[in-house]
C-alpha cells in the first residue's frame, strides 16, 4: 500500500479496531486510539520527512479509478504537494494531540473515539485528494461525527443550539461548493473532477469567462462558508466553545483548513478569470474576518470564545493571501494554514484542560493560576504569543509572508491587516493572560494543579512544531513554493485567450497608432 | 407467444395461493415459521429474479409485457423489498394479534402487481398492476384492526386511492380515444403528431395524477403522512419503498420511454412539481413529533428529488432515479425495521420516544443513525451518491434553462432544511432527553441479519457505487434505444 492512502487507511482500521473491543474497556481503547493515532502521526511525519522539497508535481501518486460509467469519471486520486504536505503533517499531529488530551472522557468512550478517527481519516483523505469529488466525500465524513460529538460530550447549555447551528452552515457551504463542483465539472466537459485531468483538459480547452464568473463564487464562497469567512462565521465561535476539546481541535485546526485547500487546489488555478473577478470581493469580507472577529474576540469573557474568534481573525490572513495572488501571498497561506492548525489545536487543548482543572472558562473569576501550573502557564503564554504574531513561531513567519505577498496588490488592506489583526490580537492575548495567569490567586482555584507529565505530550508535540517552523520555517516554503508557483502560474501567464490578454491587447493597440505619428 | 417470461410473477403469486392455503395448516403458534418459510422462499426468488435463469429480454402478450435490463432491475428490488418486510412482519407479529399469514399473503400479492409494473408496456397493465397494488395495500394499511389509526390509514388511503384511480382510466380512456392504442410503442412512435391533440395532453396528465398519487408528489401528497403514521411499520416500508418504486418505474417507462417529447415540452411542469414536493415535503417535516410521519413527510420530500431525474429527462436522469431508489431502499427498510422492532418495547411513535436507544440498543440505534444520514445525503452513505447523480442529471442539461438552476437552488435548500429534522431524530436517539426506562431492547435474529443486509447495502453503494451505476445505467440504455428515434428538443 503506498504512503498516503496508508496515512487514510489508518484511522479508518483503527476505528473498525475499536469497535470490536467491548466498550467496558475503556483502557484498552484509549490505548489502541492513542496507538492508531500515534501510527497516523508517524506515517505523516515520514511522509513529510521524504518529501522532496523543491520538486514540482505531486509525489506519493496513486490512482484508483472509483466510479467510471459513461460521462461519469471519478477516481481515488491523492498525491502530496507543497499546498498538502504540510496539512497532513499537522493533521497527524493534532489527530494524535487531539486524541491524548480526551483522556476525561467518561461515557461511551468506544464510541467517541470512533468518530474521532473518522474526523481524522476524514481530513487526511480531504487534503490528500486530488479529486474533488473524492475531497468532497471525505470532507463531509467529520460532518455526522462533529454532530454527535457536540452533542453527547458537549459543553454548556447551549450545545444542542451550537450542534445545530454547526451542522446546517457546513452542510449549506458544503452544498453550495458541490454544486459548484458539479456545476464546473459540466462545464468543463473533462468528464472528471481530477485536478491533473482539469488543468491539461483547461489548457486546451478553456473555460469561457462567463462560466467562470458564475461557477468561481459558488465553490468558493461555498468552501469559505467551511472556513467561517465574514460574514459566514458566527457558527464557529459557538460550536466550538460547545464542543469537547477533541471536536475544537480538530474542527477549528484541521478541518477549517479543508475548505481553503479545496480553494487553493481547484478554484483559484483553474478559474483565473473568475478569480480575477472574485477575489477582490474575498479579500473585503477578509477584512471583515480580520477586523469584526479580532474585535469581537477583545470583548470575550469565555477562553473558548475568545480562542475562536481570533482564530477566525486569523483566517483572514488565510484568505488575504490567496486574495493577492502573488507566489509570496499563496505561500503565506499555506504557512498561515499550517501554523494556525497547530495554534488552534494548542489553544483549545490548553483551554479544555483549564476546564478541567477549574470547572469554568470565564476568564473574570479565574486569576494567578501561573503560580500553580508552572508548566501549564508557560504554555499558555507560548500558544498565545504565537497567536500574536511573535516572532519565532510559526504563525508569524506565515503572516509575515502573507503581508509581504500582498503589499504591492492590496496595500491597504495590509496595513489594515497589521493594525488589526495584529494589535487587536495581541491586545486581546495579553488581556486574557493576564487574567488568567497574574494577579491575586482565587480561593476558589486552590485545588488546581498542573498538567501530570504524560498529559504534557500534546502540548509538547504541538509546540515544538510551531516553534521549529517559527525557527526554520525554509522547512516548509521551500516546499511549498514550487505549488505556489502553480497555484498562480494561471494569472501570471495567462491560460487562454479569455479576458486576460485584454490587458496587453489594449497598449498593442494603441501602439501602432503611436508609431504612426 | 413467449409464456416463460412471466416466470417470476407466476411463482410469486404461486407462492401467495401456497401460503393462504398453508394458513389452513398451520397452527397461530407457528405462523412465524410460516413468515421465516416465505421469507427463504422469496430469497430463492430473488436469486431467481437477479440470477442468469431469470427470464431472457422479449416482450409477450401483444407487446403489452417487457422484459428488459429495466424491468429486471425493478424485479429484483421489489422481490428484495418484499423479503425484508416479510422479515420485519415477523419480528412485529404481535403487534397484528391476528391474521398474521393474511399479511404475508397481501404482500405477496402487492408484489406481484409490482412485478407487472416493473413490466407494463401498456396502459391497461399499468392500470391493472397499479390497482393490484392500490387494493392489497387498503388492507395492509389498516391491517392493525384494533386501532384507530391503522383503520383511518386505510380508509383514506382506499378514497384517495380511489379517486386518483378514477381520474388515471379517465386519462387512459381518452388516450385510447385519441391514439386508437393504449401500448407505449404505438404511443412513442406517433408522439410527434399526438403531442398537438389537446385531448391527448389532457389524457396524459390524467394518467399522471394517477402516478403522482403512487409517488407522492404535490398536489397528491395528502395522503402520505397520515397513512404512513397510521398504518402498521412492515406495511409503511412496502409502501414507502415498493409502492413509490412502482410509481417510477411507470413514470420512467411513459415519460422517459413512451413520450420523451412531450416531457420535453412539459419539463417546466416538473420543474414546479419536483421543487413544491421538495419544499412541501421538507418543510412540513419540521414540526413532526411523531417519527413514522416524519418519515412520511420525508418521502414526500425524496419523491421530489427522485422527480428531479425525471426533470432532467435524460439517460443520466433515469439512470440517477434507478440508483437513488437502490440506496432509499436499503435506507428505507434499515429504518422501517428498526423502528417496528422497537415498536414492542417502545411506548409510542414519537420521536421522544427515541431516548436513550443509544444506550438500550446501540445497534439499533447506529442502523437507526445510518439510515437517517444516508436520508439526509451525507458521505460515505448511498444517499449522497444518488443526490450527487441527481443534482448532476439536472446540471447536465440545465445551459440554457434558467429556471432549472432555480430548482437546484430549491433542492439544496430542501437538503439543508432536511438535515435540521433528520439530525433531529439522531440527537434523540443519542442525547435528547431523559429516558426513564433503560432497559435493553433485544433484537431477534431474523431483524438483525435484515439490518446488516441495509447497512451494508448501505455502506457498500456510498463507498463502491461502480456497481450499481453501471448496472442501472444498462438498464436505462435499453428504454433510450428504444426512444432513440425523437429527439429531445429542449436539450
Amino acid at each position: 500500500m503506498d504512503s498516503l492512502t496508508s496515512v487514510i487507511l489508518t484511522p479508518v482500521i483503527t476505528a473498525v479496531l475499536l469497535l470490536l473491543i467491548p466498550g467496558n474497556f475503556r483502557v484498552v481503547l484509549r490505548l489502541a486510539a492513542i496507538l492508531g493515532s500515534a501510527c497516523t502521526a508517524w506515517t505523516a511525519v515520514s511522509l513529510f520527512s521524504r518529501f522532496h522539497a523543491g520538486q514540482e508535481g505531486f509525489q506519493f501518486e496513486s490512482l484508483v479509478p472509483w466510479v467510471t460509467v459513461g460521462p461519469l469519471n471519478l477516481a481515488y486520486h491523492v498525491g502530496a504537494d507543497g499546498l498538502n504536505i504540510g496539512l497532513i503533517l499537522v493533521t497527524g499531529l493534532v489527530g494524535f494531540a487531539a486524541v491524548l488530551v480526551s483522556w476525561n472522557i467518561e461515557r461511551h468512550v468506544k464510541m467517541f473515539y470512533v468518530l474521532l478517527m473518522l474526523m481524522i481519516a476524514g481530513a487526511m483523505g480531504a487534503f490528500a485528494s486530488l479529486d474533488l469529488f473524492v475531497f468532497y466525500f471525505f470532507n463531509e465524513l467529520a460532518l455526522v461525527p462533529t454532530f454527535i460529538m457536540i452533542g453527547v460530550w458537549g459543553r454548556g447549555e447551549d450545545r444542542n443550539w451550537a450542534a445545530f447551528k454547526i451542522t446546517l452552515y457546513l452542510t449549506l457551504g458544503a452544498l453550495i461548493a458541490l454544486v459548484g463542483l458539479i456545476a464546473f465539472y459540466v462545464a468543463a466537459g473533462a468528464n472528471s473532477l481530477d485536478v491533473t485531468v482539469l488543468k491539461a483538459h483547461l489548457a486546451a480547452h478553456p473555460l469561457s469567462a462567463a462560466a467562470q464568473t458564475w461557477i468561481f463564487p459558488l465553490v468558493v464562497f461555498g468552501f469559505a462558508i467551511l472556513v467561517g469567512l465574514f460574514p459566514f462565521h458566527s457558527w464557529a465561535p459557538v460550536g466550538y466553545a460547545a464542543a469537547p476539546t477533541a471536536t475544537a481541535m480538530m474542527h477549528a485546526g484541521i478541518l477549517k483548513k479543508a475548505g481553503l485547500y479545496a480553494i487553493l487546489r481547484m478554484a483559484v488555478p483553474l478559474m483565473p478569470d473568475g478569480a480575477h473577478r472574485w477575489l477582490p470581493v474575498v479579500a473585503v469580507l477578509a477584512v471583515g474576518n480580520l477586523l469584526h472577529c479580532a474585535w469581537v474576540a477583545l470583548r470575550q469573557k469565555d477562553m473558548n470564545l475568545l480562542i475562536g474568534n481570533s482564530s477566525l481573525a486569523h483566517m483572514g490572513f488565510a484568505f488575504l493571501g490567496i486574495a493577492s495572488l502573488t507566489v509570496i501571498g499563496v505561500t503565506g497561506t499555506v504557512l498561515v494554514m499550517v501554523a494556525h492548525a497547530l495554534l488552534a489545536g494548542l489553544s483549545f487543548a490548553l483551554s479544555g484542560y483549564l476546564e478541567t482543572q477549574t470547572g469554568t472558562l470565564d476568564m473574570t473569576r479565574m486569576g494567578g493560576l501561573l503560580r500553580k501550573m508552572p508548566f501549564y502557564g508557560t504554555a499558555l503564554v507560548m500558544g498565545f504569543m504565537a497567536s500574536c504574531g511573535l516572532p519565532g513561531f510559526a504563525n508569524f513567519a506565515g503572516e509575515a509572508t502573507v503581508l509581504f505577498g500582498s503589499w504591492k496588490s492590496l496595500p491597504w488592506l495590509v496595513i489594515i491587516a497589521a493594525w488589526s489583526g495584529l494589535i487587536i490580537g495581541a491586545v486581546a492575548m495579553l488581556r486574557a493572560l493576564r487574567a488568567v495567569l497574574q494577579g491575586p490567586e482565587k480561593p476558589e482555584f486552590s485545588r488546581v494543579v498542573d498538567t501530570g507529565y504524560w498529559r504534557r505530550l500534546p502540548f509538547v508535540v504541538l509546540l515544538s512544531a510551531m516553534v521549529l517552523f517559527g525557527v526554520a520555517p525554509g522547512i516548509l516554503t521551500s516546499r511549498i513554493e514550487p505549488a505556489a508557483k502553480a497555484v498562480v502560474a494561471a494569472h501570471l501567464t495567462p491560460l487562454h485567450a479569455g479576458q486576460a490578454p485584454a490587458v496587453p491587447a489594449a497598449p498593442a493597440a494603441s501602439a501602432p497608432g503611436q508609431s504612426g505619428h | 407467444m413467449n409464456y416463460s417470461l412471466i416466470t417470476l410473477e407466476v411463482l410469486a403469486v404461486l407462492l401467495g395461493l401456497i401460503v393462504l392455503l398453508a394458513d389452513l395448516w398451520v397452527s397461530p403458534a407457528a405462523r412465524k415459521g410460516l413468515g421465516l418459510g416465505l421469507a427463504a422462499a422469496l430469497g430463492c426468488l430473488l436469486a431467481f429474479a437477479v440470477g442468469s435463469l431469470a427470464p431472457q429480454s422479449g416482450s409477450a402478450f401483444s407487446d403489452m409485457f417487457v422484459v428488459d435490463d429495466l424491468a429486471r432491475y425493478f424485479k429484483g428490488f421489489f422481490v428484495f423489498a418484499a423479503l425484508a418486510v416479510v422479515l420485519m412482519a415477523v419480528d412485529f407479529a404481535p403487534k397484528f394479534g391476528s391474521g398474521l399469514s393474511e399479511f404475508f399473503a397481501l404482500t405477496v400479492f402487492a408484489l406481484v402487481g409490482m412485478l407487472f409494473a416493473a413490466s407494463a408496456n401498456d396502459l391497461v397493465l399499468l392500470f391493472v398492476s397499479l390497482e393490484l397494488i392500490t387494493v392489497t395495500f387498503f388492507v395492509l394499511n389498516s391491517f392493525q384492526r384494533t386501532q384507530l389509526a391503522s383503520l383511518e390509514a386505510g380508509v383514506k388511503y382506499l378514497i384517495l386511492g380511489g379517486v386518483s384511480s378514477a381520474f388515471m382510466v379517465f386519462g387512459i380512456a381518452l388516450i385510447f380515444g385519441t391514439a386508437n392504442s393504449t401500448n407505449f410503442a404505438v404511443l412513442a412512435a406517433k408522439q410527434k403528431e399526438l403531442a398537438h391533440s389537446a385531448l391527448f395532453l389532457m389524457g396524459l396528465l390524467l394518467v399522471l395524477v394517477g402516478l403522482g398519487f403512487k409517488i407522492a408528489a404535490v398536489p397528491f401528497q395528502m395522503w402520505a403522512p397520515d397513512v404512513y403514521q397510521g398504518s402498521p411499520a412492515p406495511a409503511t416500508a412496502f409502501l414507502a419503498v415498493g409502492s413509490k418504486a412502482a410509481g417510477f418505474v411507470l413514470l420512467i417507462r411513459l415519460l422517459v420511454g413512451a413520450v420523451p417529447q412531450i416531457t420535453a415540452e412539459w419539463h417546466r411542469l416538473f420543474v414546479v412539481m419536483s421543487g413544491a414536493t421538495i419544499l412541501f415535503g421538507s418543510l412540513c417535516a419540521i414540526p413532526q413529533r411523531n417519527l413514522k410521519r416524519l418519515m412520511g413527510y420525508s418521502s414526500i420530500a425524496n419523491a421530489g428529488y427522485l422527480l428531479l431525474g425525471i426533470v432532467a429527462g435524460s439517460a443520466g436522469g433515469s439512470t440517477a432515479v434507478l440508483y437513488y431508489l437502490g440506496g432509499y431502499a436499503f435506507t428505507v427498510l434499515a429504518a422501517f425495521t428498526v423502528i417496528s422492532a422497537i415498536a414492542n418495547h417502545v411506548e409510542s411513535d414519537d420521536i421522544s420516544a427515541l431516548s436513550g436507544l443509544g444506550q438500550r440498543s446501540p445497534f439499533l440505534a447506529a442502523c437507526l443513525t445510518m439510515a437517517i444520514v444516508s436520508l439526509a445525503g451525507i458521505p460515505p452513505m448511498a444517499g449522497f451518491f444518488g443526490k450527487l447523480l441527481l443534482f448532476k442529471s439536472v446540471l447536465d442539461v440545465a445551459p440554457g434553462h434558467p429556471e432549472l438552476y432555480a430548482l437546484i437552488a430549491v433542492a439544496v435548500v430542501g437538503v439543508v432544511i432536511s438535515l435540521y429534522y433528520y439530525f433531529g431524530v439522531i440527537r434523540a436517539i443519542y442525547w435528547g432527553g431523559q429516558s426513564a426506562n433503560l432497559s435493553i431492547i433485544p433484537v431477534a435474529l431474523s431483524t438483525r441479519i435484515v439490518l446488516l443486509a441495509c447497512v451494508a447495502g448501505i455502506l457498500f453503494l456510498g463507498i463502491l457505487p461502480q456497481g450499481l451505476v453501471k448496472i442501472a445505467d444498462h438498464a436505462v440504455a435499453d428504454l433510450s434505444q428504444k426512444a432513440a428515434p425523437v429527439a429531445q428538443p429542449a436539450h
